[in-house]
C-alpha cells in the first residue's frame, strides 16, 4: 500500500544535450509553491531511450518540418494590412528569444492573460487583418514550435503573482479538481504516481516545458491545451475547449509547475 | 423449518442470474467500507470477473494493479498487487472495496465501481461530451460479483 500513495520517481538518469551542444536543464528543484513536489522532471526524463534519441538532434526530430513551414509563413505577408510576422518582427530566432519561457502571461492593454497562442492569433487580427488561426490547429502549433525554437535551453519563468494571480488560483483548484465518473485529478497521476506505470504508460509529472509535442502516436505537433483535454477526457469526464477561459488558467498553473525546467520545445513523446 | 426455508431462498437466489439486484443508491456499507449481501442476489463466477479485471472496456483494473495470475499485458503498479488479496480480506470486505473503495480507503485513486452521483462533470464514456441523462454504474452488480468471486480465488495460503 506504500507504493500506492508514494510518489515513486525513477525518471531515467539521461542528460538532455540537443545537437551535440545545446545543454537542457531537464531536473530542477520545485518551486517553493508547489506543496506536492520536491523535485522537478522534464517528461522527457520518462521516456524510452529511442524516443528520447529522437529528441537529441534536429535532423532526427520530425517536428522540425512544421518548424520549416512555419519560418515560411513567418516570412509571408497575409491579411489586409499586407504584412508578415517578419515585417514587425524581423528575425524569429532574435525577437522571439525568451518569449516562450515567460507566456502564458498578463498583456495590459487587453488587461487579460494570454497564452502564447492567443497573442499569434491578436497579431494576425489586429496587427494583420489575417483570419485567426485555429487553436489547435497545425498553423498554429507550428507557429508555436518555431517561437518556442528562439527559447530553447532558457529556463522557464512564468509570473503567478500581481494581475495573473486570481487566474493561477482558478487553475491551481482545478490541477487538484478529480473530475469525472473516474474521479482523477491531474495531481492523482501527475504529481502522486509520476515513475508509476498505469497500464503501459510511464506516467511523468505532466510539464508543459516541453510544448507544443510531436506523438509518435498521431504523428504531429499536439498543442498544450489538446492534452490537458486528453487528459481530462480519460478520466471519463466531459472536458473544456481548447483556448476556454478555464484551459487558459490551468495552462498558466500547470506552466508555473514548470519553473525552473528549460524550453525543450519542439519535443519527441511517445 | 427455519433453516429449510432460508436455505431453499439461498439456492433460489444463486440459480436467478438477475434477481433484482440493489441499485447503486441503496448499497448498505458497514463503518469499515464492507458490503455484506451479493449485489446482484446470485454468486459470481470467477472466470467472469478474470475477464472483468484485465479487459480494457470493463474493470481494467490491471491499469493500476499487478496480478500474476493473469497474463494480460502491462500491468500497471498505481496501486498494491492483487496476490494474496484473498487471504487479505474476506469476501464482504472485497465487495466493498470493489463497489465504492473510498468507503474503505478515504480519499484513494481507486474509482468508485458502483456509484452513479457525485461526480465533477460526469462524461458520456470516453468521448469528452457531458453525460446523457442517467449515468450506469462503471460496472454491474453482477460484474462486481464475478470480480469478487474471482478477488477470492486470489491466495497464496
Ligand atoms: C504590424 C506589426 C505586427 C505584425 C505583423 C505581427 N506582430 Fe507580433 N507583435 C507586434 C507588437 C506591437 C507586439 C507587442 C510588442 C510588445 O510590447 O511585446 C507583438 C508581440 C508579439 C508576441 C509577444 C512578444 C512578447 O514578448 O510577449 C508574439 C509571440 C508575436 N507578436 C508573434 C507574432 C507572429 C507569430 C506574427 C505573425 C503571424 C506577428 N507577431 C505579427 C506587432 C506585430
Ligand atoms: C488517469 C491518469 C491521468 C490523469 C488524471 C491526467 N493525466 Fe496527463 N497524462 C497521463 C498519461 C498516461 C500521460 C502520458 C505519459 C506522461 O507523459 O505522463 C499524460 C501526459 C500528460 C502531459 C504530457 C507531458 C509530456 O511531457 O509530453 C501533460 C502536459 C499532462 N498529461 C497534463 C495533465 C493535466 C493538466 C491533467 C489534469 C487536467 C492530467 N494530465 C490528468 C495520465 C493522466
Ligand atoms: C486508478 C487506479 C485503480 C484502479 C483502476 C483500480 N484500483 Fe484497486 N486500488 C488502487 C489503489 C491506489 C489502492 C490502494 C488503496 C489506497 O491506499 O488508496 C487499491 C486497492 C485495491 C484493493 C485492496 C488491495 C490490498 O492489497 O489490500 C483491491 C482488492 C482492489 N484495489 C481491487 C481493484 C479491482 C478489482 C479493480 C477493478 C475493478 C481496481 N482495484 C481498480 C487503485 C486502483
Amino acid at each position: 500500500i506504500a507504493v500506492a500513495t508514494g510518489a515513486w520517481a525513477d525518471p531515467s538518469e539521461n542528460d538532455l544535450v540537443i545537437n551535440g551542444d545545446l545543454e537542457i536543464t531537464t531536473h530542477a528543484e520545485a518551486p517553493a509553491y508547489i506543496e506536492g513536489l520536491s523535485e522537478i522532471y522534464s517528461g522527457w526524463r520518462f521516456r524510452e531511450v529511442d524516443t528520447q534519441a529522437t529528441q537529441m538532434d534536429d535532423f532526427d526530430n520530425p517536428a522540425f518540418l512544421a518548424v520549416d513551414a512555419a519560418q515560411e509563413a513567418w516570412d509571408t505577408v497575409d491579411g489586409d494590412a499586407g504584412k508578415s510576422c517578419a515585417s514587425c518582427h524581423g528575425d524569429a530566432m532574435e525577437s522571439m528569444a525568451g518569449v516562450r519561457a515567460t507566456y502564458p502571461k498578463w498583456n495590459a492593454d487587453a488587461e487579460e492573460v494570454r497564452t502564447l497562442a492567443m497573442q499569434i492569433n491578436a497579431c494576425r487580427t489586429d496587427n494583420m487583418e489575417a483570419a485567426e488561426y485555429g487553436y489547435t490547429s497545425n498553423d498554429m502549433t507550428g507557429m508555436e514550435a518555431l517561437i518556442s525554437v528562439a527559447s530553447r535551453g532558457m529556463p522557464v519563468n512564468v509570473a503567478i503573482d500581481g494581475p495573473v494571480q486570481s487566474t493561477w488560483e482558478q487553475g491551481k483548484e482545478m490541477y487538484y479538481t478529480r473530475y469525472g465518473q473516474l474521479e482523477l485529478s491531474c495531481a492523482n497521476c501527475h504529481e502522486d504516481n509520476y515513475g508509476n506505470y498505469i497500464r503501459a504508460d510511464h506516467l511523468s509529472q505532466g510539464q508543459i516545458n516541453g510544448f507544443p509535442v510531436y506523438r509518435l502516436k498521431n504523428t504531429k505537433l499536439n498543442q498544450v491545451q489538446d492534452r490537458f483535454k486528453g487528459c481530462i477526457r480519460d478520466t471519463r469526464a466531459e472536458t473544456f475547449k481548447p483556448g476556454s477561459p478555464e484551459f487558459v488558467a490551468l495552462e498558466l498553473y500547470v506552466a508555473s509547475r514548470g519553473n525552473g525546467l528549460d524550453v525543450e520545445a519542439p519535443s519527441v513523446r511517445n | 423449518m427455519r433453516l429449510t426455508t432460508l436455505t431453499l431462498a439461498m439456492t433460489l437466489a444463486a440459480g436467478t442470474a438477475f434477481a433484482n439486484p440493489v441499485v447503486p443508491g441503496d448499497v448498505t456499507y458497514t463503518e469499515y467500507g464492507a458490503v455484506e449481501a451479493s449485489l446482484s442476489g446470485a454468486a459470481g463466477d470467477a472466470a467472469e470477473g478474470a475477464k472483468v479485471v484485465s479487459t480494457r472496456s470493463m474493470g481494467n483494473c490491471v491499469a493500476c494493479h499487478q496480478v500474476s495470475a493473469l497474463d494480460a499485458a502491462f500491468q500497471g503498479n498505481v496501486g498494491p498487487s492483487l496476490d494474496g488479496v484473498g487471504d487479505r480480506w474476506n469476501e464482504a470486505e472485497l465487495r466493498g472495496i470493489v463497489a465504492d473503495a473510498k468507503m474503505t480507503y478515504e480519499g484513494t485513486m481507486m474509482p468508485s465501481f458502483y456509484k452513479t452521483t457525485g461526480y465533477i462533470r460526469p462524461g458520456d464514456a470516453y468521448t469528452g461530451k457531458a453525460a446523457k441523462g442517467e449515468l450506469e454504474p462503471l460496472l454491474s452488480a453482477q460484474q462486481i460479483e464475478d470480480v469478487v468471486a474471482f478477488l477470492m480465488t486470489l491466495k497464496t495460503q
